[in-house]
């Protein structure tokens, strides 16, 4: 009995210095700047365009990581529970790892629905909105539409508009510096879209195959053809049977360029490259999947070099 | 009203357009720029089409369910009886075919609205099939081993909902429900209602996400069976100040004290005082983008089914070694597992001081498939005299992120040398839209 009550002694000591440590703690400062936490590092690149020095940006995802499978970490919910605003992609891209890490967070402010909670698939325009009965025997199908929509220019100046007004409503007091940034990034962006578009131009309506379905926005843009998908069906690995048929595909429509995320194994893609002599690019789908690659515009810069030089060589 | 708004927005866009296409088409095709241009404007062309017939289609849903329009005035005669309530609606549905004044919804019922706020549904089958003979615990050749429904939603912008059934072959359990509030001040999180608790890390897990298809000898012999500390109560969690880098998370619970499946209770409530209580402290650290570690201490204390004078105690220490490159996360990983309770448990002659553990290794060998290890030993909690140990060896393949199949050898060698051989199969599907589990 002597021994008990002093483990509960003991137990009952550890459990109010933990209580005092809690309460002992300051409120959650709030700094000068906007403390944004967005999933991808695309949401983050676009963030800081219009954020500029006024905002501290973080991505909880890698840019050379698959976003549908990030592991819900613990280190991040250090990230979320200081956020004032969480930019998310949205499309249920996140709906495997990112609601735990909102509910763990303690933080009001981010929660679904809250004002520090922003979804830019709202201001983004999405393809691939599947029409009637969606079932997975489609594969791991977003019912809402394609979530890989930021790989358009277009999109990518909307979604900025849209955090812009965001940072400003979280942020009156600097609401012009913000628009200002966006202004000038629209400037910068639409000439940058006259660069790239001019340096796609000869390649208009060109055949490609990616791996996964996150290249339709980009195809759009710049009038690419994308033709076939090295997965069966979304989210399922490839198979012989489907691999021999988009080889035949390939050959019948003299596709000549694969396209891979830079998560994705390149076994199947390099054996179809060699049946078809297709060239195999990894392209980056995001910000940050190469050292170098940390802006939006490099983001463009790099993958338009990367398909200029494919499509150049197996012209 | 956004919708429609929007729409006013691209027809006036896209109204030039049309008189560009209809004026000049030969200019059109001669300039290139143009015809991009002209490219544009038909795409949004039939996006203001699919909008509109989206608009339809929301209109067509709302109409026969909408609430009635004269209800909400009276809304007090709906509480009291139903009678009227079922009547008012009649010519309501009348009056809405007609097309005609504005429709006043009530508590967000009514129409595709409602059914957009219809919690996220889902049903897991857990089907089980064991080989081999077992006298000590003994399982059936072919069993629906559990069917799992899950109900989650947000509930308001201060907490969220979660509940989760579980059918056996016969008969239903409440296997958890309970509302989560996201947003305490200063950072607390807090449930209530009946819950998995927080000791260690398996008694956490649904069957479903076991890396298994069993749990653990320890946790069958001294923490509540495949249920577990799994009782009805309240659960307090903040994250606290840690070092950089460091992430530190206090879980403190309170629940009535009944916990443990019949063969292996933990807890048990005699009286309304005989409340059982959990805490966990959890400390986790990235040692490199690819690899963390996750440690944690817990502690469980209740009333045993001796009655109110007999306390159970509880200590656990719990540690997972996580890897997973992230360039390459979908084919490979390596998760290391070890979980260490010691049990004190009071009854006549003399309190039992029983030890148990379990180590495991699962590593992916590629985006389908899984192999891992186990390895078993615990005393048995009423006699801590008494040790069973064992070991068994997994290979998962998964279909898909929906389905998985499983087959475990185990060998398990009770107290009393009691050798046994077991294979056991799994085949687990999910259906619907079942929230992600926390790390």
């Amino acid at each position: 009995m002597r021994r008990r009550s002093r483990s509960f002694r003991f137990t009952m000591f550890v459990a109010s210095a933990l209580l005092l440590w809690t309460l002992a703690l300051p409120i959650g400062a709030h700094a000068k700047k906007v403390t944004v936490v967005t999933s991808t590092t695309d949401m983050a690149a676009l963030t800081q365009e219009v954020g500029g020095d006024k905002v501290s940006v973080e991505s909880i995802a890698k840019g050379y990581q698959d976003p549908h499978f990030v592991e819900a970490k613990p280190s991040f919910l250090l990230k979320l529970r200081q956020a004032d605003l969480l930019v998310v992609v949205g499309l249920q891209l996140e709906i495997g790892w990112l609601p735990p890490l909102i509910n763990q967070s303690g933080n009001p402010r981010i929660q679904v629905g809250a004002p520090g909670y922003l979804d830019a698939s709202q201001f983004a325009e999405i393809l691939e909105i599947p029409q009637g009965t969606v079932t997975r025997a489609e594969g791991d199908v977003h019912p809402l539409g394609n979530p890989h929509y930021w790989l358009d220019p277009d999109n990518g100046r909307r979604i900025a508009r849209g955090i812009a007004n965001k940072l400003s409503e979280a942020d009156p007091g600097d609401a012009a510096y913000f628009q200002q940034r966006f202004q000038d990034f629209d400037n910068r962006l639409t000439a940058a879209e006259q660069k790239w578009e001019g340096e796609m131009k000869p390649y208009r309506g060109r055949k490609v195959v990616t791996y996964h379905r996150s290249f339709p926005n980009f195809a759009k843009h710049f009038g690419l053809d994308v033709i076939g998908y090295v997965e069966p069906r979304p989210g399922i690995p490839p198979t012989p049977t489907h691999t021999l048929e988009l080889i035949q595909l390939m050959r019948r429509e003299t596709c000549k360029v694969v396209l891979v995320e830079p998560y994705f194994d390149l076994k199947t893609p390099q054996s179809i490259g060699r049946e078809t002599g297709a060239q195999v690019v990894v392209y980056l789908p995001s910000v940050g999947g190469e050292k170098g690659v940390e802006d939006y515009f490099k983001l463009f810069d790099y993958d338009i070099d990367l398909l200029i030089k494919a499509f150049s060589a197996t012209r | 009203m956004r919708a429609l708004n929007f729409l006013g927005t691209v027809l006036l866009v896209s109204l030039p357009g049309y008189a560009v296409q209809g004026d000049t088409p030969q200019a059109a095709s001669a300039n290139p720029d143009n015809a991009v241009l002209m490219q544009k404007i038909r795409d949004l062309e039939d996006r203001v089409i699919a909008l509109e017939g989206e608009i339809r289609q929301m209109k067509a849903q709302e109409a026969p369910v909408a609430p009635p329009a004269a209800a909400p005035a009276n809304a007090e005669s709906n509480t009291h009886a139903a009678g009227p309530t079922l009547q008012s609606q009649v010519p309501t549905l009348g009056a809405v075919t007609s097309g005609t004044g504005t429709q006043v919804v009530l508590g967000g019922a009514g129409g595709s609205a409602a059914k957009a706020l219809n919690p996220d549904i889902s049903a897991i089958g857990d089907f089980i099939s064991v080989a081999g003979h077992n006298p000590v615990q003994p399982s059936p050749s072919l069993e629906m081993h559990e069917s799992e429904l899950g109900f989650q939603a947000i509930i308001d912008p201060y907490a969220r909902g979660d509940f989760f059934l579980s059918f056996g072959e016969e008969g239903v359990t409440l296997e958890e429900g309970y509302i989560t509030f996201t947003a305490l001040p200063r950072g607390f999180v807090a449930k209530v209602g009946k819950m998995r608790s927080a000791f260690g890390k398996v008694n956490t897990l649904h069957n479903h996400v076991l890396p298994w298809v069993d749990r653990p000898l320890v946790t069958n012999n001294l923490v509540g069976g495949e249920d577990g500390i799994d009782d009805a109560g309240v659960s307090i969690e903040r994250i606290l100040p840690a070092p950089k880098g460091i992430f530190l998370e206090a879980t403190g619970q309170l629940f009535r004290g009944d916990s443990g499946t019949q063969q292996s209770p933990v807890f048990r409530a005699s009286g309304k005082g005989d409340v059982s209580a959990v805490a966990h402290l959890r400390s986790y650290r990235d040692l490199t983008e690819s690899t963390n570690i996750d440690l944690g201490l817990s502690y469980a204390r209740g009333h045993n089914n001796l009655g109110t004078n007999f306390l159970t105690q509880l200590y656990g220490i719990d540690a997972t070694l996580r890897w997973k490159p992230l360039r390459r996360s979908i084919y490979h990983s390596f998760i290391g597992r070890g979980e260490f309770t010691w049990s004190q448990r009071q009854q006549l002659p003399s309190e039992q001081r029983a030890f148990g553990f379990y180590t495991s290794g699962d590593y992916q060998l590629g985006r389908r498939w899984f192999v891992g290890g186990r390895f078993d030993r615990s005393d048995r909690s009423e006699f801590a005299n008494l040790t069973d140990q064992g070991a068994s060896a997994v290979l998962t393949y998964w279909p898909s992120e929906f389905s998985q199949v499983r087959g475990q050898y185990r060998y398990t060698r009770y107290a009393g040398n009691i050798d046994t051989n077991e294979f056991l199969m799994q085949v687990m599907f999910s259906l619907g839209a079942h929230g992600a589990h926390p790390f």
